[in-house]
């Protein structure tokens, strides 16, 4: 037998593109399906919320700037850098995942690669299918475009460790929003290495920061945070998103969560351009016509 | 009625000549006011059940109108049982074709009885007629017409989605435009296949209750619409009775923030459409005579009680002096008085507490070091009224620079590059509208890229229209009301 020890990885929370422990220092133990120790996350606090969202807020006027065929050749790229890393995701997918089948794992990581080669290619063309020439009556120029909301808080959902995740961010930074997640409390790992994935992928620092830990600890000061323009909170239960929600209202931040068909994650309903839309604002722009 | 020549006004002579005006008053002949007005539930005008009434005054004379309804959680519940009633029983399966037909009796009904709801807006709310007769009245029809021919077209909407209807609309709107948002709520609400319940303002319910008369004309089936009057009370029992699927809410950012909190956990889809405080950037090669034009139209339409006003005033320092004096110029020629006066420019605020509000943060821009202007113009004796008001000397942390006032009140702030422009157009929670003016093209889509605003108009303000959508970013509420995107809060899209 060969001696070689393994080099098991540190799983960091990914925050304004570098790869860190929690200023609090705390860690939790994540258990697999079966029980056993895979790892400890980082047990991230409120300050760790408040410096991601910081991040997000910075870097967002600069993704917003880049073109979409720049935005939409970056999401590609993450598909390609996780194809490259498939069996490292089907591995961390298996071990998170009870009663998980070698094949489904395999399953969850195509369609969750799949999805960003899907809003890959949405990001030239939402603002096509969303937007338009509006035929006012009168002698105006009048164009309705679809701009990102801002920061979008995401509470990521627990039922799988990668395609619901996927799931949910790539629509919210396909269109120059910037991203502060909340992993699975449950099941953090795969979180962060798509985090590694998207370091690789020429995503720019800060569009998507990447907090674990504990959900009763983190939603309140994602939701309630001033600079958050939206909040999903797909991934919290009732009583949670109930209190997220009047959190958000005080700063009209507007609050979304998956629907039961979005739900089912590996189906065509969880993809649309209308989840685009749901984190974007529609700008409408007047001019009048003359000579 | 009033005897309107008691309410003229005089115009002190502005510089080297003076524009006088004969009273004209438009008829009120058109107009048949009942003494009482019960809630529009189910079809039928029912009695409130613990008969709570209220007067509604004309705020040009301080006379009551009508005592209207004030519908209890009792007279909203059997509302809300109406509208449900209505869906199940048939409205939500009608084909598209059909609502749309209802939708275009509703639009030409409108048209045919326009002058009457033109004369009564103004009476019940003291908008001038000018603007009742031009803006509202054409506008609310414009609308039920835009949403009538999408009620058998939503196929066509929304790419790969079926867009199915999501039952009982609550829709509490404000009295700044009163008919024309009951428009604005009814018709995308109708023509999605939902039923609706609406609560007017307190201070203008008489139109909305003349347009129950219009769709008891059209034939809409009983408890498709329903309408309660009433007072807060009445609103918040509307949008936390369980039996709602959807809310959509107009006014102020406050009540919009309780709203929010009264229905988080509910599941109840939630659009909002609240307050603002728009910037108007004025950049120096702008034609000038054009946007003194395009400042007072910002500002005092409707007496600037509006939510997309240009409230402030970011005006390059070069021609900083020029455009204010131009400014001063023009509101010395601003008529204000009778709303009823087909020359009047600015008529009455809509209510006491109103006016109170807007002379509260005018004294606070005095007393902050603000300098005051206003035309010398006699007032009314009568009614509740303000003078157009302008302010310079303004500062960034001022309170009239920072709150919305909802009156004729102007603050002038100045700018050096565009980039500042920006920065304090955007240096405000709200982000309803923004105001461009310059004869720089790529100046305007630079900026208009920049403005975290739902409207921008560019070389021009305060234009609506029923295809082109409407609504804010940040604290200016979620949502958009207007053209396909205004389907959108009355639907849910299914795959």
């Amino acid at each position: 037998m060969s001696s070689r020890l393994l080099i098991n990885k540190t799983y960091k929370q990914f925050i304004g593109g570098a790869f860190e422990r929690s200023e609090s220092g705390r860690s939790y133990p994540v258990v697999g399906a079966e029980g056993q120790h895979l790892a400890h996350a980082v047990q991230g606090s409120r300050k760790d919320v408040r410096d991601a969202v910081a991040s997000a807020r910075s870097s967002q006027e600069g993704w917003a700037g880049r073109t979409a065929y720049n935005r939409g050749q970056i999401l590609y790229r993450v598909a390609e850098v996780m194809e490259s890393r498939r069996d490292e995701f089907c591995a961390e997918v298996l071990r998170a995942t009870d009663g998980c089948s070698e094949k489904a794992a395999a399953a969850e990581t195509a369609a969750a690669i799949d999805r960003w080669v899907w809003y890959a290619g949405w990001a030239d063309k939402f603002p096509t299918v969303l937007g338009g020439a509006n035929p006012v009556a009168g002698p105006y120029f009048n164009l309705s475009v679809p701009e990102p909301t801002g920061v979008v808080g995401i509470v990521a959902p627990d039922e799988q460790p990668l395609l619901p995740l996927v799931s949910r961010l790539a629509p919210v930074i396909v269109s120059g929003n910037t991203a502060v997640v909340l992993a699975s409390e449950r099941c953090p790992l795969a979180a962060i290495t798509l985090a590694e994935t998207l370091a690789l992928s020429d995503v720019p620092a800060g569009v998507v920061n990447i907090i674990t830990g504990h959900r009763d600890e983190l939603v309140p000061p994602l939701a309630g945070h001033v600079a958050v323009d939206s909040l999903d909170i797909s991934g919290c239960d009732s009583e949670q998103g109930a209190a997220a929600a009047r959190q958000a209202a005080a700063t009209i931040t507007r609050v979304i969560s998956a629907s039961t068909a979005e739900r089912q994650w590996a189906d065509e309903a969880a993809q649309s351009p209308y989840l685009i839309d749901a984190f974007c604002e529609t700008k409408t722009v007047w001019h009048p016509k003359g000579r | 009625m009033t005897d309107r020549s008691s309410i003229g006004r005089e115009l002190e002579p502005a510089g080297e000549f003076s524009l006088d005006y004969a009273p004209a008053p438009e008829s009120t002949a058109p107009v048949r006011l009942a003494s009482q007005y019960g809630l529009f539930v189910g079809g039928e005008m029912v009695e409130p059940a613990a008969g709570g009434m209220a007067p509604t005054i004309n705020p040009a004379t301080g006379e009551t109108l009508a005592e209207v309804s004030v519908a209890d959680a009792a007279d909203v519940d059997y509302a809300v049982a109406a509208a449900r009633a209505a869906w199940e029983g048939g409205w939500r399966d009608l084909p598209g074709s059909e609502r749309a037909k209802y939708l275009y009796r509703v639009a030409r009904l409108l048209q045919e009885r326009a002058r009457e709801f033109a004369v009564l807006e103004t009476m019940d709310g003291g908008k001038p007629i000018r603007e009742s007769r031009d803006l509202d009245i054409p506008l609310a029809a414009a609308h039920f017409f835009h949403y009538a021919g999408w009620a058998d077209k939503l196929d066509y909407a929304f790419s790969g989605r079926r867009a199915a209807p999501l039952g009982v609309a609550a829709q509490v709107i404000p009295w700044n435009f009163p008919l024309l948002m009951a428009a604005w709520k009814l018709a995308p609400a109708l023509a999605c296949g939902n039923t609706a319940v609406l609560k007017p303002a307190p201070t203008t319910p008489l139109t909305a209750l003349l347009l129950a008369e219009v769709l008891r004309d059209a034939e809409l089936p009983p408890g498709v619409v329903n309408i309660v009057t009433g007072d807060d009370a009445t609103g918040a029992a509307l949008v936390s009775h369980p039996g709602v699927d959807k809310v959509a809410f107009t006014g102020s950012t406050e009540v919009g923030r309780a709203i929010g909190a009264e229905l988080a956990g509910t599941g109840k889809r939630l659009t909002l459409e609240l307050g603002g405080k728009a910037a108007n950037i004025v950049f120096e090669d702008a034609a000038l005579d054009q946007v003194t034009e395009g400042i007072v139209n910002g500002i005092y339409f409707n007496g600037g009680q509006v939510c997309c006003a240009g409230s402030r005033l970011l005006v390059q320092e070069s021609v900083a002096d020029a455009v204010v004096g131009k400014l001063q110029k023009r509101m010395d020629t601003l008529r204000v008085g009778d709303p009823l006066d087909k020359n009047t420019d600015i008529g009455a605020i809509n209510s006491q507490a109103q006016l109170d509000r807007i002379q509260e943060l005018v004294a606070s821009g005095v007393a902050e070091g603000a300098e005051l202007y206003t035309p010398a113009c006699v007032l009314p004796e009568r009614g509740f009224f303000h003078p157009p008001a302008l302010f310079t000397n303004v500062s960034t942390a001022h309170r009239i620079a920072q709150e919305e006032i909802f009156g004729p009140v102007l603050s002038v702030l100045t700018f050096r590059t565009a980039e500042e422009a920006v920065a304090k157009a955007n240096n405000t929670p709200y982000g309803l509208s923004a105001g461009i003016w310059t004869e720089k093209g790529s100046r305007i889509l630079w900026m208009a890229d920049r403005m975290q605003a739902g409207v921008v108009w560019a070389n021009t303000f305060n234009r609506f229209d029923p295809a082109s959508p409407f609504g804010g970013y940040r604290e200016s509420g979620y949502g958009r009301e207007g053209g396909r995107a205004g389907l959108l809060p009355y639907v849910e899209l299914v795959a």
